[in-house]
């Protein structure tokens, strides 16, 4: 916070989202334990229930279903808030909220309405916060249609990002490692609304592509240096947004240098790392036949017309191979 | 009289309700009805006397016993039959089914197939209603209230005084286990202990509901804070498509049939309402005639085609601005 005019840090990249869109949208609110009096655990969100009134900055009961729950019935009600959960290890207690309610009910609805929200949540550990304060739970909400997941790693990129989900028509979960809050860089100017979805190439390289996003950008970038050290160029891929992720840019990078590496801070089982390699190989497989069949990106239709052709079955599998093996 | 309509209206309303369940029934028991249906019948007065107090600018969340619910706020009967039935012309186009039917139009946020659903739902809904003297209401079981949800909603709702009215319909039963084999205590002391204004209504009794509701309302929209209301009822059919209902105790159905809330509308009507028997009938009689031909028109109605998938996500309305 004592970063001169030009610095921007992690941490007061976010309040200056949420300060710029609560100022700009009276539908915005923003709501969270401890958030509001006492600007929050992080230090993140000092000072906005004082400029924005108790009615839409407030303080909650410790109630993680209730709060992802009263965010998504206000936002159905015509508000976008944007709740805080203090540690992403406390979002499996708002599961049914964000997963049941938010992520369907544009689907569900037949595209009635979309909900408007976003769910921000500190995550990542290396600060001695122990296994139960410390998860970075991304892959638990990766097969979830209908929720974006959003993982920045600059000040620059947070703020941008953030306001750009507040703006989204979707629920977002926002993503912040605690060790970035202190992280500072030159304040750039920011233009334009961005776009969820996009992943960045943070350093060009042509031998392989290192694959990561928030806390793991820097590391990757600081092994580029080191392996640039050895004659090797490798190409840094900052993801931003774990759902949807951007494909293409994945796949274009990795069919340049034809070796690719994820870094993920989570368990490698079920990791959404290994969804960054299946996309990557399944445009790039160099002859090898390689790829997956499973169900469209869209929850579960209930009218037998459109639920029986949703799942896989012996003629799509069928199908599929005959098409591939004709190539 | 205006009031005297309204009063066959609320009978009309519970016909409707009753007359919608048996055809879902029927057309289930034909087979063309999939998955599975939870029937309302035998609740009818609890959704009927609730929608009768509210406003415009006011919302509904039911659970995935939710038909009545959905009719007596206003879907239409063609649109949502057309749903049961997995029609493109259905109320969510198909994609929602019996259980989680949500028509905003119409006020209903929802129903919603998790239990306690409803009450966060109806929470959240309330901190945007508070905003344009709205109230939200919640509908739940009696099973309900041994969930998260329900805890930690009402006091979300009491500490934060939202407009919403919390609506637990107890029919004695979860499924097949009886409420208070796996409750402690009784259900309304749960709200009072949170110090939420609380009742206990006859659910049967489509006027004594219509009572607490208005009561209710008023609280609610006068910035009082929520409330709860405990509402006795029970149905009349299994839990779900095929239960044949051997938990009940010998009797207690008989018992409950001769509290039949169109049995007690109907004699209302003629004591003190002064319809004779036969415009009572005839209201009936119009109101199934007219589900015949809904049941007729839904069977007809066309599929929704592969291409219906639609996207998961809503595509970005508002652009531009998003700079510093
Ligand atoms: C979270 C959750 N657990 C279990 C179920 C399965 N289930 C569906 S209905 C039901 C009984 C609910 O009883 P109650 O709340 O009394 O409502 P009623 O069906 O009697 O209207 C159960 C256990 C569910 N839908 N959701
Ligand atoms: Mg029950």
């Amino acid at each position: 916070m004592s970063a001169s005019q030009d610095e921007l840090s992690f941490r007061n990249a976010i309040r200056e989202a949420i300060d710029e869109e609560l100022a700009a949208d009276s539908d915005v609110i923003f709501f969270g334990e401890d958030v509001a009096e006492a600007g929050g655990v992080f230090a993140v969100t000092p000072g906005l229930r004082d400029k924005y009134g108790d009615e839409r900055v407030f303080d909650t009961p410790i109630s993680e279903l209730a709060l992802s729950s009263a965010a998504f019935g206000s936002a159905v009600a015509g508000l976008r808030p944007i709740v805080e959960i203090m540690f992403a290890d406390f979002l499996f207690l708002a599961m049914d909220s964000l997963v049941n309610q938010s992520a369907k009910y544009w689907y569900l609805s037949n595209e009635q309405k979309s909900i408007p929200l976003v769910v921000r949540s500190a995550v990542g550990g290396g600060i001695g916060f122990g296994p139960i304060h410390s998860q970075v739970p991304i892959s638990w909400f990766l097969g979830v249609p209908g929720l974006k997941i959003i993982a920045p790693s600059t000040a620059n990129d947070a703020k941008r990002l953030l306001k750009a989900a507040i703006r989204d028509e979707n629920p977002v979960l926002f993503f912040e490692h605690k060790a970035l809050y202190a992280t500072t860089e030159v304040r750039e100017e920011l233009t334009g609304q961005e776009i969820l979805g996009k992943a960045r190439i943070v350093r060009e390289g042509s031998d392989i592509t290192l694959v990561s996003c928030m806390k793991g950008v820097a590391d990757c970038l600081e092994a580029a240096r080191l392996l640039s050290e050895i004659g090797i160029s490798a190409e840094v891929l900052d993801l931003r947004s774990l759902r949807p992720m951007d494909n293409e840019m994945i796949q274009s990078s990795f069919s340049k240098t034809k070796s690719l590496l994820v870094v993920e801070e989570g368990p490698i089982t079920g990791g959404w790392a290994g969804e960054v390699i299946s996309i990557a190989n399944e445009v790039n497989n160099d002859g090898m036949k390689l790829w997956r069949i499973a169900t469209e990106d869209r929850p579960i239709p209930f009218s037998p017309a459109l639920e029986n052709e949703f799942y896989p079955s012996a003629t799509t599998i069928f199908e599929s191979v005959r098409e591939r093996h004709a190539r | 009289m205006d009031t005297l309509k309204a009063n066959l209206e609320l009978f009309e309303k519970m016909v409707l309700i009753r007359t919608f369940e048996e055809t879902v029934q029927s057309l289930f028991q034909k087979g063309a009805i999939v998955g599975t249906t939870h029937l309302y019948s035998g609740q009818e007065a609890v959704a009927t006397g609730f929608a009768s107090a509210l406003q415009p600018q006011d919302l509904v969340a039911a659970t995935y016993r939710g038909h009545g619910h959905a009719l007596a706020t206003g879907v239409t009967p063609q649109s949502l039959m057309d749903e049961m039935l997995g029609r493109l012309t259905g109320v969510c186009g198909g994609r929602s089914g019996s259980m989680n039917v949500i028509d905003l139009e119409h006020r209903l946020i929802g129903c919603f197939g998790i239990i306690g659903g409803s009450i966060g739902a109806a929470t959240g809904a309330a901190i945007a209603l508070a905003r344009r003297n709205g109230v939200a209401i919640a509908y739940f079981g009696d099973g309900a209230i041994n969930q998260a949800y329900f805890y930690e909603c009402l006091n979300f709702a009491a500490v934060r005084k939202l407009p919403v009215i919390f609506v637990c319909e107890n029919n004695l039963y979860g499924e097949y286990t009886p409420w208070e084999d796996v409750t402690a205590g009784q259900i309304r002391a749960r709200a009072e202990a949170l110090e939420v204004k609380s009742e206990t209504i006859d659910g049967n009794d489509v006027w004594a509901v219509q009572k607490a509701a208005l009561a209710s309302f008023d609280y609610a929209r006068n910035g009082n804070g929520p409330v709860f209301i405990e509402a006795l009822t029970y149905r009349f059919v299994g839990h779900s498509r095929s239960d044949p209902g051997k938990y009940r105790k010998p009797g207690e159905l008989d018992a409950w049939k001769l509290r039949d809330p169109l049995i007690i509308a109907r004699k209302r009507l003629v004591d003190e309402f002064s319809f004779s028997p036969q415009e009572v009938d005839a209201a009936e009689a119009g109101v199934k005639k007219r589900m015949e031909e809904v049941r007729e028109q839904s069977l007809k109605a066309p599929s929704p085609g592969l291409k219906k998938l639609g996207s998961e996500f809503m595509e970005l309305k508002r652009t531009g601005g998003g700079g510093a």
